[in-house]
């Protein structure tokens, strides 16, 4: 009885009544004439999806960064990467491999100065980076209309310039990874098996990190910055590279994302995808200042769990939608769960 | 006590420093006006609008800066307990001022809960207060829609048809609320220079800093002043501190509340599940660029946030179509400019925050300084 009330505290209440409820809804599912051979995949394919930009709240919440809100800045990297990739007319896997090698130096450069930002505003990073995250996305509203940008697929028809506020990837790298050594079992499951690998590698790459010395470096700094600086370790030096290396996975994440989704979003589209990432990493059991690669996958599990089962599951119940509602309430109220435990490192 | 010894230079510099943000405003603005090519008319005109329109809501933000809670971004909640009164107002059928009356009255109970729960929520998420109030600003959004878009016209009686979806439940996207149109702003109005001024929306207002001054000096003003210097100060000197703050809180969600109104009132529509979303947005942009910071604001900067910033966001797509010849390139441009003066007060303030630190040590090392010299 203790063991299981241990277990509670430490796993948290809203985690086993998200968990318990998007239990309840699989098991639903049948009898309300959900396939849920068809939900599970979805399921997973939304995990592919999303995965690795919630790997990129990992390196920051282990500096002691907060929950990365800026993540639009690593997702404009990205956006970057992949108009960059069409441009020059890559196609096929190669435009995925060309689209990750071109956003690499917009991550770190960008990554870099707001590296440097938030190592002057310590202690309220999440709330300024929730604005660099706004205005960055705000200022490339106007360079999307500006860029030189030429090719056909990706401006505006009419006037020649500015690219359009989605763009296909079909031809380029839709799907590359998707159809990736995948696999069905009967008629509607099917396994995206070049995703998920692809998460597992960034996945195992990120983990392996954290236990090399810099990585250990990195974890210190965030449990505790004075042990840290006693040692003798740079604290501002190991905040950049977190926050570089942040930016950079949520470059790679947006590409992920559109390799599946099948279309590139400008301008607006990358305002408020910073939430669902956070609520995911949260809703794992990642807090303010601690994350480890499980609570990555639980949350982006459950999360996306509910994303794909609520909706289906409560059209076929009741005839409503009301998906978007309790996403809402669900990702927000994690959020608020996660700011109001009392971290235990206070700076 | 000394007075830290500090070249002409260094002063004018601190100056500059201080206020960033309104000077960079107004040179934008400056560069704007020529541009756009509007007529000082024109634009006299829409600042008073404006200034009437916004702020109340602008005010409301006032309280809990000085309890030291800096920025309410749950000042959408307040926006939100306005709108259901509004609706109900519509649905009822009351028109002009008894209906706006109405509206408050009905708004007053669900801010106040709201502002307590906010407070709670903040009481244990100290330090970080602002991402925390923006982001119950979005949860409470998501309870609201809930309300409104399917427990409105289901469970809570609607019986307006004009109001209700097709489908039988929930609110309309739009809200018509030509009853109520400008019934303050027209009230009593003037005309000067060919600048028609409502004498009773701005009387209204007047009212409103006339109250917050005075609320200054009042116990309750002065315990959440102490609050917000340091808390723990407080405390020691038997101020309950956390139900100050909740106070604070609750006091201006219920003024949001308010503000939301006499904004909706000029406007005459309500857009049910976008206008909320942005009013905490735009009025705390136009705050910061009349040069307040996280913990200190003033009414004056209330006064020259919405001329500047209002000036900027009626000219700038006009500027842009002039300029380049494209007006949606403008329209992005006020929209970074709005978050990125934001973005710019956080940083300038927690950066000033330091620099005093850093001036605290620089006094310290002159007295030392003197002191030595003294001795010898």
């Amino acid at each position: 009885m203790n063991n299981l009330r241990q277990f509670i505290r430490s796993f948290g209440w809203p985690r086993i009544i998200i968990g318990l409820f998007l239990l309840s809804l699989f098991i639903i599912a049948p009898f309300v004439g959900v396939k849920v051979s068809t939900s599970l995949s979805d399921t997973i394919v939304r995990f592919g999806m999303n995965g690795v930009m919630v790997l990129a709240m990992v390196p920051m919440i282990h500096s002691g960064c907060g929950l990365n809100f800026g993540l639009p800045l690593g997702i404009i990297a990205g956006l970057l990467g992949g108009t960059l990739a069409i441009e020059y007319n890559f196609v096929g896997p190669v435009s995925f491999l060309m689209a990750i090698v071109f956003s690499t130096p917009f991550a770190i450069l960008f990554g870099f100065g707001y590296s440097k930002l938030l190592n002057k505003v310590k202690g309220s990073e999440m709330m300024i980076a929730t604005y660099v995250g706004f205005s960055s996305v705000a200022f490339m509203c106007i360079m999307w209309l500006l860029l030189p940008y030429k090719h056909p697929t990706m401006v505006w028809g009419y006037a020649g310039t500015g690219l359009r506020t989605t763009i296909s990837t079909e031809g380029y790298y839709l799907h590359v990874l998707t159809n990736f050594l995948q696999f069905k079992i009967g008629k509607t499951f099917m396994f995206p098996t070049g995703m998920i690998l692809f998460f597992a590698l960034m996945a195992l790459l990120m983990w392996a990190f954290l236990h090399t010395k810099r990585g250990t470096a990195m974890t210190a700094v965030g449990s505790n910055p004075v042990f840290a600086r006693a040692s003798g370790i740079n604290i501002d030096k190991v905040r950049t590279l977190s926050v570089i290396l942040s930016t950079w996975l949520g470059a790679v994440g947006i590409l992920m994302y559109q390799q599946s989704f099948g279309f590139i979003q400008l301008y607006m589209g990358p305002f408020y995808m910073a939430l669902p990432a956070v609520s995911a990493i949260l809703i794992g059991g990642a807090s303010v200042n601690k994350a480890s690669i499980l609570n990555v996958v639980v949350g982006t599990f459950l999360f996306q769990g509910i994303l794909t089962m609520t909706p289906s599951v409560m059209n076929s119940m009741i005839h409503t939608d009301m998906s978007e509602v309790i996403r809402i309430i669900v990702s927000n109220g994690m959020i608020l769960y996660a700011l109001t435990r009392k971290s235990e490192v206070t700076r | 006590m000394s007075i830290l010894k500090e070249t002409g230079g260094q002063k004018f510099l601190g100056i500059i420093q201080n206020n960033a943000v309104p000077i960079l405003f107004g040179i934008i603005v400056l560069i704007g006006i020529p541009l756009s090519g509007y007529s000082v008319g024109y634009l006299g005109q829409e600042i008073v609008v404006r200034i009437a329109r916004n702020s109340f809501l602008i005010i409301a933000l006032l309280i809990p800066i000085m309890a030291g809670m800096g920025l309410n971004f749950g000042m959408t909640l307040g926006a939100m307990a306005g709108q259901i009164g509004l609706i109900f107002m519509a649905d009822w059928g009351i028109v002009g001022i008894p209906g706006m009356i109405l509206a408050m009255i009905i708004s007053t109970p669900i801010s106040a809960f709201l502002g307590w729960m906010c407070g709670k929520i903040l009481n244990m998420a100290k330090g970080r207060e602002m991402v925390t109030s923006y982001i119950i600003g979005f949860f409470i959004n998501g309870v609201y829609q809930l309300i409104v878009l399917y427990g409105m016209g289901a469970v809570i009686p609607i019986k307006n048809p004009a109001l209700v979806l097709p489908r039988g439940y929930g609110i309309r996207n739009t809200v018509n609320l030509i009853t109520i149109r400008k019934t303050l702003d027209n009230l009593f109005a003037i005309k000067i220079f060919g600048i028609s001024i409502p004498i009773a929306t701005m009387l209204v207002i007047t009212i409103l800093c006339i109250f917050v001054i005075w609320f200054r000096k009042t116990k309750l003003g002065q315990d959440m002043r102490a609050v917000g210097q340091d808390m723990e100060v407080a405390r020691a000197a038997g101020i309950k501190v956390e139900h100050t703050r909740i106070v604070s809180i609750v006091i201006s969600t219920i003024l949001a509340g308010y503000g939301m109104i006499v904004y909706l009132q000029n406007i005459g529509t309500l857009n049910t599940y976008n206008s909320h979303m942005q009013i905490g947005m735009f009025s705390i942009a136009a705050l910061l660029v009349g040069g307040a910071t996280v913990n200190k604001a003033s009414i004056g900067n209330v006064f020259l946030g919405v001329s500047l910033f209002h000036l900027m966001f009626i000219v700038s797509p006009t500027a842009g179509k002039n300029l380049i010849g494209e007006a949606q390139l403008g329209e992005y441009f006020r929209v970074f400019v709005s978050y990125g003066v934001i973005t710019i007060a956080l940083v300038l303030y927690e950066v000033r925050r330091r620099r005093e630190k850093a001036r605290g040590g620089r006094l310290l090392a002159q007295e030392q300084a003197e002191n030595m010299e003294e001795n010898t």
